[in-house]
Formats: structure tokens, C-alpha cells, sequence
């Protein structure tokens, strides 16, 4: 169709259509990061993503499937030391959040021959959407969705109370395994529009703010999703008229819904 | 009487080399109420979990009655506040349907509760709303952990009043944790003192004489069970059940 491919032409509708799609699975992901207390979690994911891109130049593939592999990679690798609780849960994120962003850090400064923009990768680029990250976006969105709706009662019910879903049956287990590989997946899509360092906030703010109007868990994702929309339709047109950097100026639109909806609560409630 | 629910045998649970629960024997059938006692650390809780299925015992066997439905009351419900949730969703999404919610709500007393939040409950209230959830699965066999912590002193002993009654209704075997002697005491038919093993186990009023349950939980517990005891079997005077010897107990 001539007019989507007018709009695709578009750098501008791409990292809207684009950021739109990201907001679509953020909402639902980052609702379950608030319930599960997943915030420093999620944060730790995240940084490993440049770890992940250092990688995907490293061995010449795609910078998506190296992101997920290698979050899926470190969620393993938690998991498994959270087992030996050898130390606190916060203490070994933070160690892994930040080693992971050093080495990626590091390696990518050992591949001077390689073009990549940093600022870009670590905070968001609105001209750095392509037509197939649009199909990555898109294509994981699908996956996410399907597998939200399809295990849907039993993440649930794991995250309300563990033990009693165990109880009653509930592959906790593998839910929680499912539900980190739909983080990694996230982390990967939505690291071109908001950057890794504030793929956290695109995940916590909109869910935290839904949740003031929420009566239910279903509402609560859907309200996450519109606040994510309004947040990426917000921050990317503050970034092409202002020329401020994408993923900030997305999280700051987010934040200020957030405080309009908690200031606005709390003056009706008063 | 019946075939048992469930029967235990030699179960013993490690961690790494740490042993917790050491060659345990039991069996509980269905209209017993037994209440498992014992300090921090004896292994309790990972007792109620080989017998839920989600600890897998390191020795030793347990065999389950064919098709048993199990319900758990947990120790608490710490319901994270972000996540908006009602009385009605929490019971719906145990996959029965909306009648059974209901009766099993009426059942336990909170049935006008059902639209409220499950955040604004009481300690109460959440204990009897977890105990109705345990209901709408039609239980045979109904475990609770700690099913009185932070409910108040009166509705502790309306909940155990309660899981009495349901088990008379229900003809449930019940299994219990509990740290409220006293009231245990007067709710249960067996008691078993675990510290990793069964250190001695029994009738209420026998076991508080019992010398391995005096050194586990020391002379003043055992003594003011013993003194409980008295009243409790003072008060079946009243109504002229009287119970031989009970009031040597109080000179223990």
C-alpha cells in the first residue's frame, strides 16, 4: 500500500509506528515487573543488552538475537545463583548489571573498527529505526502477546502467591522462565527506542501509573499500554521538534503522566 | 478407620548435607486433625511442603490416595498493593466456578466480602478468605501453615473453631502448623512435636507430660499446657463431660 510505504519512508512514523509497538508489550511486561518486584532485575537485563550487541559484532549476527540470547543467558545465570544464595538478591544484580555494562563496555571500545553510535544504543535513537527492526518489533510483539494470553492465568496466580499456585498445579517454574524470555525479547525491541539505560523506566512508569486507576489486573495492563502509547507518541515528537534525545524524552513525557495522575488522585481524594 | 489420605514414610528432607526433617512417619486420614508443633527450625514448614508435593523428599516414600485434592491455607497472604485485586477475581482464579466461590465464601463466614479488594481485608478476614479458596477446591485433605498468625486473640480461637467444624462438615482430614499452643491444644485430636524427627507425639493432654516434649519446648510451656488443660477440661465438667484425672494435670 503506497501510503504505509510513504509513512515507512518517514524516519520520523517509523520510530513512532516502531515505539508504538514497543509500548504495546512494555505495558503487560512492565505490569508483571511492578507486581514481581522485577525493577533491579529488569534494570540488570538491560545493561547486559551491550553486552549482548558487543557480542553480536563479535561473532557477526544480528543485534537482536544476540541481545536475547545473551539476557537469557544472564536470567539463567541469576537464577542459578539465586539457588545458592551465596549472596543477597540486590547485591549480585547490582554486581552483574554493572559488570555486564563494563564488558560491553569495554569490548565494544576493543572494535574500533566497527561504526555504532553509543549515546545512541545507551539512551535511544529516533533516526536509528529500520524497516526490520519494525519487522523484530512487530514479530516479538506477536510472540509476547501469545504467550501472555496463553499462559495467562498461571503467571497470574504465580505472582500473587507462589507457594499456593505450586500447590494447585501451576508450572511456576517454567512461567517464570517463559516470563524472562519475553523480558529478553522486550529488552532487545525496545532498546533502539529508549536505549538500554532507560528500558526499566518505559516498563515501571506507565504500569506504576495504570495502577492508580486500575481496578483489576486486566486494566491495569491495558491502562499500561495506553500510558506507554501517550508516552511514545509524546517523547518522540518532543525529540523531533526539540531535538532532545528519544528515550529520555519518552520517560519524561512518562514521568510527567505519572505525576498528573498521582497528584490528580491524591487532590480528588483529599 | 477409612484408608488413610496420606501416609509418610521415613521421609527426610537434606539440604546440601543439613538435614531438616529426619525419617518422619504419618498418616492421616480423613476426619483427623492433626497439628504439627515445634520450635523455629524444626523443619516444619519443609514438612508441609514434601506433604504438598512442591519439596521433593531426599528418602523415604509418600503415598498419596489416588486422586487426592489437596488445599492449602499459606501462613500469610502478602498480597504485593500494586496489584489491584478483588475478593471475587482471587477465588475465580482457582478455576471453580463462581457458585462454588460462593458457598465456600459463606462457608468460612466472609461471603458479603465478595467485591471488596482484597487489600483492604483484615488479618482475619484474609486467613478466612484463604481458607475459603482452600474450600471451593473440595479439599480432601486440608493443610494449613500457621493459619492464625496475626489474627487477634478472639478470632483465633473462632478460626480454629472453624477448621473444627469444616472437617465435621467437610469430613476432611485437616493438618496443621501451629505456634498457639494453647489453642491448638484445645483444636486438635493429635499433636506431633517435630524437631526434625517426631520427637513425641499423641493425645494433647498425654504429650504435654511427655519428657521429650518438656526438654524441646522447656517446664513452663509444658506446665501451662498442663494448667490449660485444666480449664479446658473444667469447662466439659460443666456441661458433664468429665474427663478422669483431669485436674491432676494442673498439679504437674
Amino acid at each position: 500500500m503506497p501510503i504505509i510505504d510513504a509513512l515507512l519512508n518517514d524516519f520520523f512514523w517509523r520510530a513512532l509506528i516502531g515505539g508504538l509497538g514497543v509500548a504495546l508489550v512494555a505495558g503487560p511486561l512492565g505490569c508483571f515487573v511492578v507486581w514481581r518486584r522485577m525493577a533491579y532485575f529488569g534494570d540488570t537485563l538491560a545493561h547486559s543488552a551491550l553486552l549482548g550487541i558487543a557480542l553480536s559484532f563479535l561473532i557477526s549476527v544480528p543485534l537482536n538475537v544476540g541481545v536475547i540470547v545473551t539476557c537469557i543467558a544472564l536470567s539463567v545465570v541469576l537464577v542459578v545463583f539465586q539457588r545458592s544464595r551465596a549472596l543477597a538478591t540486590d547485591t549480585l544484580l547490582g554486581i552483574l548489571a554493572h559488570s555486564a555494562l563494563a564488558i560491553g563496555l569495554v569490548a565494544l571500545s576493543f572494535m574500533p573498527d566497527i561504526r555504532f553510535d553509543l549515546t545512541g544504543l545507551l539512551f535511544g535513537d529516533l533516526l536509528a529505526m529500520s524497516r526490520t527492526d519494525l519487522i523484530w518489533i512487530y514479530g516479538g510483539a506477536v510472540v509476547i502477546l501469545t504467550l501472555l494470553a496463553a499462559f495467562w492465568r498461571g503467571l497470574l496466580m504465580s505472582t500473587i502467591h507462589e507457594e499456593l499456585a505450586r500447590v494447585e498445579g501451576v508450572p511456576v517454574e517454567r512461567l517464570r522462565l517463559i516470563l524472562m524470555l519475553m523480558f529478553s525479547i522486550v529488552i532487545a525491541v525496545a532498546m533502539k527506542i529508549v536505549g538500554v539505560l532507560l528500558i526499566t523506566a518505559l516498563l515501571i512508569i506507565p504500569a506504576a501509573t495504570a495502577r492508580r486507576l486500575a481496578g483489576n489486573p486486566e486494566q491495569m495492563m491495558g491502562l499500561a499500554i495506553g500510558f506507554g502509547c501517550l508516552a511514545v507518541t509524546g517523547g518522540l515528537t518532543m525529540s523531533w521538534f526539540l531535538d532532545t534525545p528519544a528515550g529520555p524524552s519518552v520517560v519524561v513525557t512518562a514521568f510527567c503522566m505519572f505525576l498528573l495522575v498521582y497528584g490528580g488522585a491524591q487532590r480528588t481524594a483529599a | 478407620m477409612s484408608k488413610p489420605l496420606i501416609v509418610l514414610d521415613q521421609v527426610t528432607v537434606a539440604f546440601d548435607e543439613r538435614v531438616v526433617v529426619d525419617r518422619v512417619d504419618l498418616s492421616i486420614e480423613r476426619g483427623d486433625i492433626i497439628t504439627v508443633i515445634g520450635p523455629n527450625g524444626a523443619g516444619k514448614t519443609t514438612l508441609i511442603k514434601a506433604i504438598l508435593d512442591i519439596q521433593k523428599p531426599t528418602h523415604g516414600s509418600i503415598q498419596r490416595e489416588n486422586g487426592l485434592s489437596v488445599g492449602y491455607v499459606p501462613q500469610h497472604l502478602t498480597l504485593e498493593p500494586t496489584l489491584p485485586l478483588s475478593v471475587r477475581r482471587f477465588m475465580l482464579l482457582s478455576g471453580e466456578p463462581l457458585e462454588a466461590c460462593q458457598n465456600a465464601l459463606s462457608r468460612t463466614g466472609v461471603d458479603h466480602l465478595m467485591n471488596a479488594s482484597v487489600h483492604h481485608l483484615s488479618g482475619g478476614e484474609k486467613q478466612r478468605l484463604l481458607l475459603a479458596r482452600a474450600l471451593a477446591r473440595h479439599p480432601d485433605l486440608l493443610v494449613l501453615d500457621e493459619p492464625a498468625q496475626g489474627v487477634d486473640i478472639n478470632g483465633q480461637a473462632a478460626l480454629y473453631d472453624l477448621i473444627r467444624e469444616l472437617r465435621d462438615q467437610l469430613h476432611c482430614g485437616v493438618l496443621m502448623v501451629s505456634h498457639d499452643l494453647h489453642l491448638v491444644m484445645a483444636a486438635t485430636d493429635k499433636v506431633i512435636c517435630l524437631n526434625q524427627h517426631v520427637c513425641c507425639s499423641g493425645y494433647p493432654e498425654d504429650i504435654s507430660h511427655d519428657p521429650a516434649f518438656i526438654e524441646t519446648f522447656g517446664r513452663p510451656v509444658a506446665e501451662s499446657l498442663a494448667v490449660y488443660h485444666h480449664h479446658h477440661n473444667h469447662s466439659h465438667d460443666l456441661h458433664g463431660d468429665v474427663v478422669d484425672g483431669s485436674c491432676d494435670h494442673a498439679h504437674h
